[in-house]
């Protein structure tokens, strides 16, 4: 099999998008995609659109965007993982030129959540589980789901309002230095403390917004990644897992299993030892649409022991400076959470990171050259772990 | 509020919408809004209403069950798995016409959650508890749960109730 390096990187700005339609939009990310790695539509070979789409009126988005960006007659595909559907789509992108299936592909992430009003919006995240049995007669909104979580691993471990206000705090303050971030200010925890209430226990600013936006990259075997960068970023592993539809099902709340499983996978694949593996990356890029999402990521990736997460955060261990600095780029909750353009986001915010070329006040020390990426879609019902890094992969 | 009191509320809402979009189209002679941001926005003039048709032959028995005063789980008599949400199909034993089953009404809430941001559709509610509780027989259970005080660790029982204001029946976690 054949190593594949990302060559290009695309990234609009994240937030209220009603400037563009979607083609338009995606567009924005493809372009930037395209420069960066020096090609034009021409060397594309195949190209994949993570979208989930229902809220915004293009049926087949692919189809639209590539028409668009003047990609037709390339192969395409629309693919959906919920809030992992960006990880997804690199994923099919990555096996197609690591199988010999295609020399160079483009992957773009859109998503236009505001072609809905934010009402019908809820109503469709909400339907976005176990359908009959949660939301038809309960109403789980996706809020609710995490909530469910944040219930039982604030029980079973003793985690405070605060701890969770810690990591809403950190994504605000590096929101408000990336200039591509839905909200570019800090917050403080009395203003945490005083949020709306949205899903208890869990609040407006423990919540990542309504957002549109897009993301790219161009993916490329050895061979022509050689060609074309001296400055390749190899995506070392992914690991991918699903979970229940049904959330009762579940036995466990106090973590994401399918993450875990995932995190196993890519640990395994680039020979990196779960506990203790903090030590390999400098940088990581972690789901947290909620809170409460980010403290059972740092113990589903063997940042924290079980139950110590929520201290990584207390501690601020997860600043640039500390253990191992993490969603520096603000993360879903600051950065914005288009759900199709997300898992691309943070391999395009990992790429820059590794390269120099973050945002000022958000860039990390790069010593081991090694990042990593935690995609959820859903409450784990889909999970994408994925290890990039600047060292070619033996 | 009767139901129907709750639809008409929800259609006039909708009318109101439509009559405005309506005279937007009289005054610039196109669908054509401004959102807050000062964008020209373009509001689709082909609305749609879906109620999707779900299928429930092969789990009819629970529905039945709920009439009767029961809540039904399935369980495959060659592995011993118990299914709730019920489900006819065994895909472990691959063998599907499972046994019908009673839940055990004594369970633990294991999460928990107020809803406060709802979704459009249960808007005419009432914040409420959606719970999980894990019951006698080590099988899980979401549902509301009707209670004033609540906590992770909370002995409930499970219980059939009337959804008011639709009158039709459905299950519930009320306090033990
Ligand atoms: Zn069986």
């Amino acid at each position: 099999m054949r190593n594949v390096a990302i060559i290009g990187t695309g990234h609009t700005k994240f937030g209220v998008r009603t400037d563009v339609n979607l083609q338009e939009l995606a567009w924005e990310a493809i372009k930037q995609a395209l420069e960066e790695a020096n090609l034009d539509q021409k060397d594309i070979q195949y190209f994949v659109v993570g979208n989930v789409g229902s809220w915004s009126a293009e049926e087949l988005p692919a189809v639209v965007v590539g028409e668009y960006s003047d990609l037709t007659p390339k192969g395409t595909m629309r693919v959906e993982a919920a809030c992992s559907t960006g990880s997804a789509a690199i994923r099919d992108a990555y096996l197609a030129i690591k199988s010999g299936e295609a020399d160079i592909a483009l992957v773009v992430g859109v998503e236009q959540m505001h072609q809905a009003p934010n009402p019908q919006v809820v109503e469709l995240i909400g339907r976005a589980g176990g359908y009959f049995w949660e939301f038809e007669n309960f109403g789980l909104t996706f809020p609710g789901y995490y909530a469910l979580h944040a219930s039982a691993y604030m029980a079973k471990y003793g985690a405070k309002e605060e701890d969770l206000g810690k990591i809403a705090i950190k994504s605000h303050h590096y929101g408000a230095r990336n200039p591509y971030a839905q909200f570019q200010k800090e917050i403080t925890m009395d203003e945490y403390l005083k949020s709306k209430p949205v899903a208890y226990p869990l609040k407006l600013l423990d919540s990542s917004p309504i957002t549109d936006g897009a993301a790219a990259v161009v993916l490329a075997s050895e061979e022509v990644a050689k060609k074309i960068t001296d400055s390749p970023v190899w995506i070392v592993s992914q690991g991918v897992a699903s979970g229940t539809a049904n959330l009762s099902k579940r036995t466990d709340f106090t973590h994401i299993e399918a993450a875990y499983l995932a995190a196993q996978q890519a640990y395994s694949k680039a020979g990196i030892n779960f506990e203790g593996a903090w030590r390999f990356f400098d940088v990581a890029e972690v789901h947290d649409c909620f809170t409460i999402a980010e403290i059972m990521a740092y113990e589903d990736l063997g940042f924290a022991k079980r139950g110590e997460g929520y201290l990584l955060a207390r501690e601020e261990q997860t600043y640039i400076g500390g253990k191992i600095p993490v969603n520096v780029d603000g993360g879903l909750k600051a950065k914005g959470h288009p759900i199709g353009a997300t898992g691309i986001s943070m391999a395009v915010s990992i790429t820059r990171q590794l390269l120099y070329r973050a945002p000022k006040g958000t860039q990390v020390d790069v010593k081991h050259g090694m990042g990593i990426s935690h995609n959820v879609g859903g409450t784990g019902h889909y999970a994408y772990v994925t290890i990039f890094s600047t060292r070619r992969p033996s | 509020m009767t139901i129907n009191d709750v639809r008409e509320k929800l259609q006039q809402q909708i009318s109101q919408l439509i009559l405005s979009l309506d005279q937007v189209v009289q005054m610039y002679g196109m669908p054509i809004i401004q959102d807050k941001n000062g964008n020209p926005l373009w509001i689709d003039v082909r609305e749609m209403t879906l109620r999707y048709q779900i299928p429930i032959k092969k789990v009819q028995k629970f529905f039945e069950g709920l009439k009767e005063g029961k809540i039904l789980a399935t369980k495959c008599n060659k592995c011993g798995t118990i299914y709730f949400p019920p489900q006819d199909d065994c895909p472990k034993c691959k063998i599907s016409g499972l046994e019908w089953v009673e839940m055990p009404d004594e369970g633990e809430l294991v999460a928990y959650t107020v809803i406060n941001v709802k979704p459009p559709s249960f808007s005419h509610y009432q914040d409420y508890i959606v719970g999980i509780a894990r019951m006698k027989n080590g099988i899980n259970v979401t549902a509301w749960v009707n209670s004033k005080e609540v906590k992770v660790g909370m002995k409930v029982k499970l219980r059939i109730t009337k959804r008011e204001p639709e009158n039709y029946l459905i299950y519930e976690l009320v306090p033990a």
